[in-house]
């Protein structure tokens, strides 16, 4: 889901130039018109059916879930009775509530940061045009290429607390072992590992094709003037790929606030919630257990919808504001 | 001197590639270490007594998890471009009003999280009977492939010259006639493009599949590794091997198709 950045970010700019066309002067060109509509629109009814219906629809039922008070037998034959909010409150009283949201706060701050500046540092390394340069920064593309649940049981197992390669790293440099996925302190940086390893690839794409599009004589310029590679890195690269920047850390806010996949894998939010964030816990609520709750879970999952499109709401303003052609 | 430098730069470049790729290699070691040193301590850093064991659980257990992935992601794909070609070229080239909050929506609706679309899908299904069926996971999967895919779509078919439709608007050629014969194979490398994403993500996805198809007979192969980890924590290799297994198309296409990901990815920027 994620390349969609950089293609995102044209589709959005050039709309502008696309909505301008032509205002209808003399009839027979307003018929014209008109009939170009109807054209435009038979061609994109399908997806605007598909869109009611498959995202629409769920959503809608998401909200109505989360307004009733379902329970197994309501579930099916749907006689749940209104409750409000009675969800909302109940959820955000819970025990696991503010973990929940502080561990996701966590998991996507620091995910964000480690995944931004490691991939701003490969980005540039890997823009000095050296041999193999793009054959290796090809195979960066791996991890993130990989269905999760592949690189989720990989690190689980690497992570395992006997025969995990990572203790046994650690013990040959005479470290204490760790318990990465049993003990309620290590969990969270865990998948936080697994997570950055498999978000860095991204970054990297995207800030290198930001490097793409500043100008190289700028570099020269500054090279005449005597500017070392530290200085032209703060003075031009930095500021020039701000845009950028912003850009793949909005979306990069987007899309980790959702991630489920490695946590579940590796520890189901446990052990005792100890990384359980908004999303592991909407899904341990609604499918994680025989008895499903799904009132509560889709209450989760609502809260979890309105953190992410503040985000999303500030990314694409951001984009606007940088690409108002 | 500058020579001996980008030496330096290519070594350090391989060092950070090994260390990137750790895990893959540790996940292939894995799948070919006997169930007999799994436990071994410290484990062993190459193959020493390497074994197709795990491959031959995948070869057992796993080929019918691998057809339903099969079928899925390739269902996924054809649902897409089904839905989103036309879309986009509307977008680009037929100016609708109500084009621009359009594409909004599908921005926005590549943020909404895969769980709540999860749990939205099940409520539906369960009423309507599609539980545990392949068509039901194929349009869940669909919904992560179609708004990138009009995006993408539409990015391209932005920078086809306005002259090229005229033209064929000229020779009497209705919207629908130069969508096909104009619009779509010069559009080819992005129809790769979004062929490949929406693959992809329908083979990799574990949401849907285990919240839809938890009870099926025919589950896809996350399903398979996943339930592989909860039955058998020993066999470690057959795991390994599932996964390694699993990975192959993502492998492939990015040996196959990488100038075609590229390609559609600059396709936006060629105008301006």
């Amino acid at each position: 889901m994620t390349t969609s950045a950089v293609p995102a970010k044209r589709a959005v700019g050039e709309k502008g130039g696309a909505t301008s066309v032509a205002p209808p002067g003399r009839p027979a060109a307003r018929r014209r018109v008109r009939s170009g509509q109807w054209a435009a629109w038979a061609f994109l009814a399908p997806v605007v059916a598909y869109l009611l219906v498959f995202y629409a629809f769920p959503l809608y039922r998401n909200v109505e879930l989360s307004l009733k008070d379902y329970t197994v037998r309501s579930f099916v034959d749907g006689t749940a009775p209104f409750v409000w909010f009675d969800n909302y409150a109940k959820v955000i009283q819970n025990a696991t509530f503010w973990p929940a949201l502080t561990h996701t706060a966590i998991f996507t701050f620091v995910s964000i940061a480690f995944q931004f500046s490691i991939g701003l540092a490969l980005a540039v390394f890997f823009f000095q045009h050296f041999r193999l340069a793009s054959t290796l920064r090809a195979l960066f593309l791996v991890p993130w290429l990989l269905p999760l649940i592949v690189s989720a049981s990989t690190w689980s197992w690497m992570f395992n607390s006997d025969s995990g390669i990572v203790n046994s790293a650690l013990e040959a440099l005479g470290l204490p072992q760790i318990n990465w996925l049993t003990s309620p302190d290590w969990s969270l940086i865990a998948v936080l590992i697994a997570n950055i390893w498999i978000g860095i690839p991204f970054n990297l794409v995207i800030l290198y094709s930001g490097l793409q599009n500043i100008s190289g004589d700028l570099y020269e310029a500054a090279s005449l003037d005597g500017a070392n590679g530290w200085q032209k890195f703060w003075r031009i690269t930095f500021p020039l790929l701000r845009p950028v920047s912003a850009i793949t850390i909005l979306l990069g806010l987007v899309y980790t606030l959702k991630v489920f996949d490695i946590i579940w894998i590796m520890t189901k939010g446990g052990p005792a919630d100890s990384s359980t964030t908004l999303s592991t816990w909407s899904y341990r609520l609604g499918f994680g257990s025989v008895l499903p709750d799904f009132s509560p879970a889709a209450a989760v999952g609502n809260i979890l919808i309105l953190i992410a499109l503040v985000f999303g709401l500030v990314y694409l303003r951001t984009q606007r504001k940088l690409d108002p052609s | 001197m500058t020579r001996r430098r980008a030496w330096w730069k290519t070594l350090l470049g391989v060092v950070l590639t090994a260390i990137m790729l750790f895990p893959v290699y540790w996940m292939i070691n894995v799948s070919l270490t006997p169930t007999t040193e799994m436990r071994k301590s410290p484990p062993d850093w190459f193959p020493v007594h390497g074994t197709i064991e795990g491959y031959l659980a995948v070869a057992r257990d796993q080929l019918p998890y691998l057809g339903v992935s099969l079928l899925v992601g390739l269902g996924t794909v054809v649902l897409t471009l089904v839905l989103s070609a036309p879309a986009a070229y509307s977008l680009a080239k037929l100016r609708p009003r109500g084009g621009r909050p359009l594409s909004f929506i599908l921005l926005i609706a590549q943020m909404i999280p895969a769980i709540i679309m999860a749990m939205g899908f099940y409520a539906i299904y369960l009423g309507i009977g599609m539980l545990n069926s392949i068509p039901g996971l194929i349009v869940a999967d669909s919904t992560i492939a179609v708004p990138f895919g009009v995006l993408i779509f539409t990015a391209f078919m932005n920078g086809i010259p306005d002259e090229l439709t005229a033209a064929a608007t000229i020779d009497g050629a209705g919207a629908w006639r130069t969508f096909r014969s104009i619009i779509l194979p010069i559009s080819r490398n992005s129809i790769v493009t979004v062929s490949l994403f929406a693959f992809l993500w329908a083979w990799s996805d574990f949401i849907f599949a285990s919240t839809l198809d938890g009870g099926g007979d025919l589950q896809p192969i996350t399903l398979g590794i996943y339930k592989y980890i909860g039955n058998n924590n020993q066999e470690w290799n057959s795991i390994m091997a599932t996964a390694v297994v699993a990975s192959i198309p993502a492998a492939v296409l990015l040996v196959v198709a990488q100038r075609y990901v590229a390609a559609g990815i600059t396709a936006g920027a060629v105008k301006d």
